[in-house]
C-alpha cells in the first residue's frame, strides 16, 4: 500500500526506475488533461446508480416472495442463484450473443411483442444499462442474504400486528423492511465495492467502447498500467479509487445511524 | 376472501415464473446455440431444439486452440489453490477462534477491514512485487495468496464456524493434555468438515472464474488458463458462434457441475457471512 502511494507520485513504467515527479499524475487527472479520468468516473457512477438499486430492489423482492410458503421454494432459490456461479467470461459470451442487435434473443423478443429492438451494448447510451441489465441476472448471493435476513425475523412480531389487524403492507413496512435494514445496508456497502470495480465484461465484451461509453475505472487503471505501461499514473489512479470507495462507504455508515435498526438497540 | 388469496397466490407465482424465466434462459439459449449449426442458429423465428444435436462444435471449438492445455493449467492452479487456503486459513482460523495472544483482536480487526479493501487498489503494488521477484508470467502469483492465510473472507467465515463450537470440548481435551495442534487436528476439523468444503468451493469457483488475475500475469499462450483461452478465441473466432458457445459451455460447466455437488454447503455459507455482518 505505502510503495504504491510512493509510486502515484512517480513516473514509472515497470522497467525504467521510477523517478519523482511529485503530485504531476494527479494535476494530469485532476485538471482534465488526461480526459479520460473523469470520463470513467462518471461511467462508473452511471453504472453504480443504475446496478446498486435495481439490484437490491430484485433481489429483496423475489426473497420476500420465496419466504412465503410457496411449493418449489427449493428450486426457485437454485434457479435464480445459478446465475451468480457462472464464471464472468462465460457471463460476458452468453449476453454478447443474447444482446447482438442483429442475431440475438433480446431484441427478437422484443420484436416479437411489438417493440423495437435496441443496440444494447454497440449502442453509446444502451451500453452502460445494458451492462446493468447484466448484472441483475447476477444478483442470486445477494437474494441468499437477504433470505437468511428475513428467516431471523421474530415470528411473534407479526403475529402482534395479526392481532391489532393489520394488512400485509402494514407488515412490510413496519416489521419487515425495518428489521431487515442491516441486511440491506451490508448489501449496498458491498453493491458500491462491487459496482466500482466492474472490469472483466467490458474488457471482454465492449473493450470499452462504443466510443469509450463502457471505458469503467479499473479498465482505464488496467489499460494505463499494462496496456500504457504508466505504472505511476495508474498507482494515483488506484489511490483516488481507494478514497472514493472510503468516502462513499463512510457516507452510507453515517447515514446509516438515521435508518438501520438494530435489535438491541433500544436497552442501550 | 377465497378468490383474493387465490389472487395473491396467483400473483406470487407468476413473479417467481417471470424471474426464473430470466434467469434460466440466457443459459437454455447458450446450451442450444452450442449444438447447433450455423445455419440453424440464425433462423428466425429462433427454433428451441436442435435438429440434429450438433456433438461435434463442442470437439470442433475445443481442438482449434489447445484448450486441453488450458483446461490442465487452470486445475493446477485451481487444486494447489484449494489446498493452500485450507490448510493456512482453517489454521489461522483456529488462532483467532481459539488461542489468545497479544493484539489477537487487533489483527483481526485488521483482517476484516481489510476486506473492504479493493482488490484493484492492491492490484499493481502486487504486480510490482511479483515481477520485481521475476514470478511473473508463471502460475505462483496465481497460487502463493492462496498459502498465506487463503483471504479474509475465508478466515472469516471458518472462524465464525469454529466459535460456534462448544469449548467445553477442546477444554477437556486441554486438561488431559492434548496441544492445540492436537485438538485441532482431532477436535475441531473432523466437526466443521461442512465448513471446509464451503470454503474449498468457494476457492474452487473463484479460482475457475478468475479472469483478472491471469490476464494481468500470464503472457505465454502454453500458460493460459481456460477463461484467457476463450478471450483468445473471441478474437479469431468471432463470427462462428456457434463454436464461441460450444467453448464456453465447456467453462461453464465446471462450476456448474460443481454447485450442484455442493449446494447445500453453499447455501449455508453464504447465509452465515450474510447474517453475521
Amino acid at each position: 500500500m505505502i510503495y504504491s502511494l510512493y509510486m502515484s507520485f512517480t513516473d514509472y513504467s515497470g522497467s525504467n526506475s521510477p523517478s519523482f515527479i511529485g503530485l504531476d499524475n494527479y494535476t494530469r487527472m485532476f485538471s482534465g488533461e488526461d480526459q479520460y479520468f473523469y470520463k470513467a468516473l462518471g461511467v462508473t457512477l452511471y453504472f453504480v446508480v443504475l446496478s446498486v438499486p435495481t439490484g437490491i430492489i430484485y433481489s429483496f423482492l423475489l426473497a420476500i416472495l420465496l419466504n412465503r410458503n410457496i411449493k418449489g421454494k427449493a428450486i426457485f432459490r437454485t434457479i435464480f442463484y445459478l446465475p451468480s456461479i457462472v464464471p464472468i467470461i462465460a457471463i460476458s459470451f452468453i449476453w454478447l450473443w443474447l444482446l447482438n442487435p442483429d442475431l440475438g434473443l433480446a431484441n427478437e423478443l422484443l420484436r416479437a411483442i411489438g417493440l423495437p429492438g435496441s443496440q444494447w451494448i454497440f449502442g453509446e447510451k444502451s451500453v452502460v444499462p445494458s451492462l446493468a441489465l447484466m448484472n441483475l441476472w447476477t444478483t442470486g448471493g445477494t437474494m441468499i442474504i437477504f433470505l437468511a435476513g428475513l428467516q431471523d425475523i421474530p415470528r411473534s412480531l407479526y403475529e402482534a400486528i395479526e392481532i391489532d389487524g393489520g394488512s400485509k403492507l402494514n407488515k412490510l413496512r413496519n416489521i419487515t423492511i425495518p428489521m431487515m435494514t442491516p441486511t440491506i445496508f451490508f448489501n449496498l456497502i458491498m453493491g458500491i465495492i462491487n459496482g466500482f470495480q466492474v472490469f472483466s465484461q467490458a474488457y471482454v465484451m465492449t473493450n470499452g467502447g462504443p466510443n469509450n461509453a463502457s471505458l469503467f475505472y479499473v479498465f482505464y487503471l488496467y489499460r494505463e498500467a499494462f496496456q500504457f505501461s504508466r505504472m505511476g499514473s495508474a498507482s494515483a489512479i488506484a489511490w483516488v479509487l481507494f478514497i472514493i470507495i472510503m468516502l462513499l462507504t463512510y457516507t452510507v455508515f453515517k447515514t446509516s445511524k438515521k435508518w438501520v435498526y438494530y435489535e438491541g438497540d433500544e436497552a442501550r | 376472501m377465497r378468490t383474493k388469496a387465490w389472487v395473491e397466490k396467483g400473483l406470487v407465482y407468476l413473479v417467481l415464473m417471470a424471474g426464473g424465466l430470466f434467469s434460466l434462459l440466457p443459459l437454455i439459449w447458450l446450451i442450444r446455440s452450442s449444438l447447433m449449426d450455423m445455419g440453424q442458429i440464425f433462423e428466425l423465428p429462433p427454433i428451441w431444439i436442435p435438429n440434429p444435436f450438433r456433438f461435434s462444435n463442442f470437439s470442433e471449438a475445443l481442438t482449434i486452440l489447445p484448450f486441453g492445455r488450458y483446461f490442465i493449467n487452470t486445475t493446477v492452479i485451481v487444486i494447489f489453490s484449494m489446498i493452500g487456503v485450507l490448510v493456512t486459513c482453517s489454521i489461522s482460523a483456529y488462532s483467532f477462534a481459539r488461542m489468545s495472544w497479544r493484539g489477537r483482536d487487533l489483527i483481526f480487526g485488521l483482517l476484516l477491514s481489510s476486506m473492504m479493501l479493493p482488490y484493484a487498489v492492491t492490484l499493481i503494488p502486487t504486480f510490482i512485487g511479483w515481477s520485481k521477484l521475476g514470478l511473473t508470467n508463471s502460475f505462483i502469483p496465481l497460487i502463493a495468496p492462496a498459502w498465506f492465510g487463503g483471504g479474509a473472507f475465508n478466515i472469516f467465515l471458518l472462524r465464525q464456524f469454529y466459535l460456534s463450537i462448544p469449548r467445553d470440548l477442546d477444554e477437556a481435551a486441554y486438561v488431559d493434555g492434548a496441544s492445540h495442534g492436537r485438538i485441532f487436528i482431532s477436535i475441531i476439523i473432523p466437526l466443521t468438515r461442512p465448513a471446509l468444503v464451503v470454503v474449498g468451493l468457494f476457492t474452487f469457483l473463484a479460482s475457475w472464474n478468475d479472469f483478472l488475475g491471469p490476464l494481468v500475469y500470464l503472457n505465454d499462450e502454453s500458460k493460459y488458463t481456460l477463461a484467457l483461452g476463450l478471450q483468445q478465441f473471441k478474437g479469431m473466432y468471432a463470427a462462428e458462434w456457434h463454436l464461441m458457445m460450444a467453448a464456453a459451455t465447456v467453462v461453464l460447466a465446471p462450476a456448474i457441475i460443481v454447485f450442484f455437488i455442493g449446494q447445500r454447503y453453499f447455501i449455508e455459507g453464504i447465509t452465515l457471512t450474510g447474517i453475521k455482518a
